[in-house]
C-alpha cells in the first residue's frame, strides 16, 4: 500500500493513507509502538502524529505500511435516539428528490462510522451514510446551532456536542451528551465506533 | 484571592494547556507564549504548571485580597515584588508584545478541567474568560524561586516555518512569497489563529481538501489565499491546506505578535532525521 509522509512542522508528521479505515487502525497502533507521541489525531484519510521531539520519519513511514486495510472494523456500538424535527429537514429532503419521511427512513437505515473527530470537544464526522442524502453545507453558515443538533453535510453526519456556529444542514436532536469532560472517557463517541440513529 | 477590576481587552486563565487529547476534538490551549509563562512561574517561586493570567494586549486591574507575589512576563517584565492584602495592581498598556503573564506565587487555582486550568475559547473548557468582579482563588503549593533573566522581545519578529504538509497544494512560487514580504497582523486575530493580511498565496488546486488533523503554529491558507497563523485554541482538524508550520521555538514568539504590527517568516528544512524520507512530492494513493 502506498502512503506518504509529509512533515507538519518539527515536531509532527501528517501521514495520507488510502482510506479511514487505515487511518483509524494507524492512530491505534501508533499509540501503543511509537514512544515520545503526544498526540495521533485521525482525519479523513490522513493521521497526524505530533511527537515531543523531532520524529523518526521511517519508523512511521514502516509502521504505516504495515496497517491493512478492510475487514470488519472495531470499535464500539451506538444508537442515538433521534427527534427529526429539524429547521432544514424540509430544504434536504427538496435536494434529494424525497419526502422528508424518507429522509428520515434513510438517515436511519445506514450504520455510519466514526471516521475522525474535530471542530469542537466531541464532533465526531460520521461516514458511510446513503448517497442520496449527500447535499452541500449551507452558503450561509448559521451563528448558532444548539447542543444536540443532528446535521449532514457533503458524506458527513454528525451531532453538535455544544452550541456553536454551523453550516451543516440540521434534521433534528437527541438528548445524548457527545461530550462530558467529567466522564471517562469525556467523548461519548471515538473514531472507529459504529452509530445508528434511531427515529422517536 | 484576587478580585478582577478590570480584565483589559482579554484575560484568561493558562497554564500548560492539555496536550494529548486533540484525537477527541479537544485544542492543546495553554499559554500563548509558553515561555514567558514558564518564566513567570520560576520567578514566582511556582511549580512547573501552575496557572497564572494571560492578558492581552493591556494588562488587567487586580485587587489581592490577601498577602501575595507577583512576578510579571513577556510584553510586561517585573521581577516578583510583593503585594499587601488590599493593593490594587495595574499591569497598564504595553509598548512591545502582546501577552503579559500575571504569575502569582501559589497559582492561579480555579477548577481543572480534563487536567489543565486553561480557559479553552475554541471548546468552551475550562474557566470562563476573566470579567470585572470575578474573584479568583490563589494556591497555597509553592516552590522555590529562581532568578532568571528574561531575553528581550525583537523588534522584527521573524519566525522559522518548515514547509508543507501541503506546499504543493499552492501554485509555484507561493512558498516563495510567503517568505518574501512582511504580513501585516490583523486586528481580527485571537488564541484561535492570527490572520495575516498581504499579496494572497494562490492555490494551485481547486478542489477541497478532506479535513485532517493541525497542529499549533500551522499556517493554514483559505481560498482568499490570507494565511491564518493557528494559536493554542486551534480546530483539531481543518479543511484549508496548511502550506507551512512554525517550527516549536519559535512558537513563544508568534504567541507575542501585536496586531498593528508585522511578521516575516523564514523557511527552514524540518530536520535531519525527517527531510529525505519527508518528500513532500510523493502523491499518495486515492481511496
Amino acid at each position: 500500500m502506498s502512503v506518504a509522509v509529509r512533515a507538519a512542522g518539527d515536531r509532527a508528521l501528517l501521514v495520507e493513507l488510502a482510506g479511514n479505515a487505515e487511518a483509524v487502525r494507524l492512530a491505534e497502533r501508533a499509540r501503543s509502538e511509537l514512544p515520545g507521541l503526544v498526540d495521533a489525531v485521525p482525519g479523513h484519510s490522513t493521521v497526524l502524529l505530533a511527537f515531543d521531539a523531532a520524529p523518526d520519519a521511517g519508523r512511521v513511514r514502516a509502521l504505516a505500511e504495515s496497517v491493512e486495510g478492510g475487514g470488519v472494523r472495531a470499535g464500539a456500538e451506538v444508537e442515538l435516539a433521534v427527534t427529526y424535527d429539524g429547521p432544514d429537514l424540509a430544504e434536504v429532503a427538496k435536494l434529494a428528490s424525497l419526502s422528508p419521511e424518507e429522509v428520515v427512513a434513510r438517515h436511519c437505515a445506514a450504520t455510519y462510522v466514526a471516521g475522525f473527530l474535530g471542530f469542537s470537544p466531541g464532533f465526531a464526522y460520521l461516514l458511510g451514510g446513503d448517497e442520496r442524502l449527500f447535499v452541500p453545507r449551507r452558503a450561509e453558515p448559521r451563528t448558532r446551532v444548539p447542543g444536540g443538533t443532528v446535521a449532514t453535510a457533503g458524506v458527513y453526519s454528525g451531532v453538535y456536542p455544544r452550541e456553536s456556529p454551523g453550516g451543516w444542514r440540521l434534521l433534528g436532536r437527541t438528548d445524548a451528551v457527545l461530550f462530558d469532560p467529567s466522564r471517562e472517557p469525556p467523548a461519548l463517541l471515538a473514531a472507529g465506533d459504529r452509530v445508528r440513529f434511531v427515529a422517536r | 484571592m484576587i478580585e478582577v477590576l478590570d480584565p483589559g481587552p482579554l484575560t484568561t486563565v493558562q497554564d500548560r494547556g492539555r496536550p494529548g487529547l486533540a484525537h477527541l476534538g479537544v485544542s492543546p490551549s495553554g499559554a500563548a507564549d509558553p515561555r514567558a509563562y514558564e518564566l513567570g512561574n520560576a520567578l514566582a517561586g511556582n511549580r512547573p504548571g501552575a496557572a497564572s493570567l494571560e492578558s492581552t494586549l493591556a494588562g488587567p486591574r487586580l485587587r489581592f485580597l490577601a498577602d501575595a507575589v507577583v512576578a510579571l512576563t513577556g510584553a510586561v517584565h517585573r521581577p516578583p515584588f510583593e503585594v499587601a492584602a488590599g493593593e490594587v495592581l495595574e499591569v497598564g498598556g504595553y509598548v512591545h508584545g502582546a501577552r503579559t503573564y500575571v504569575a502569582v506565587r501559589g497559582g492561579i487555582a480555579v477548577e481543572p478541567v480534563l487536567g489543565s486550568r486553561s480557559t479553552d475559547l475554541m471548546g468552551g473548557l475550562g474557566p470562563p474568560v476573566a470579567r470585572a468582579g470575578d474573584v479568583l482563588p490563589v494556591g497555597g503549593e509553592a516552590g522555590e524561586a529562581a532568578a532568571v533573566e528574561p531575553d528581550p522581545l525583537p523588534g522584527e519578529p521573524v519566525l522559522r516555518v518548515v514547509p508543507g504538509p501541503r506546499a504543493e497544494w499552492f501554485a509555484p512560487g507561493a512558498l516563495e512569497a510567503l517568505t518574501s514580504q512582511p504580513w501585516r497582523i490583523s486586528a481580527a486575530s485571537n488564541r484561535i489563529g492570527i490572520r495575516l493580511d498581504g499579496e494572497p498565496l494562490a492555490w494551485a488546486r481547486r478542489e477541497e481538501l478532506r479535513s485532517e488533523g493541525l497542529v499549533t503554529g500551522s499556517l493554514q491558507v483559505p481560498p482568499n489565499g490570507l494565511p491564518i497563523l493557528l494559536g493554542p485554541d486551534h480546530p483539531t482538524t481543518g479543511g484549508y491546506p496548511v502550506i507551512a508550520v512554525v517550527r516549536s521555538e519559535d512558537l513563544w514568539l508568534a504567541g507575542q505578535l501585536r496586531p498593528g504590527g508585522s511578521v516575516t517568516f523564514e523557511r527552514v528544512a524540518p530536520s535531519p532525521r525527517c527531510q529525505a524520507p519527508c518528500s513532500t512530492e510523493t502523491a499518495p494513493k486515492q481511496d
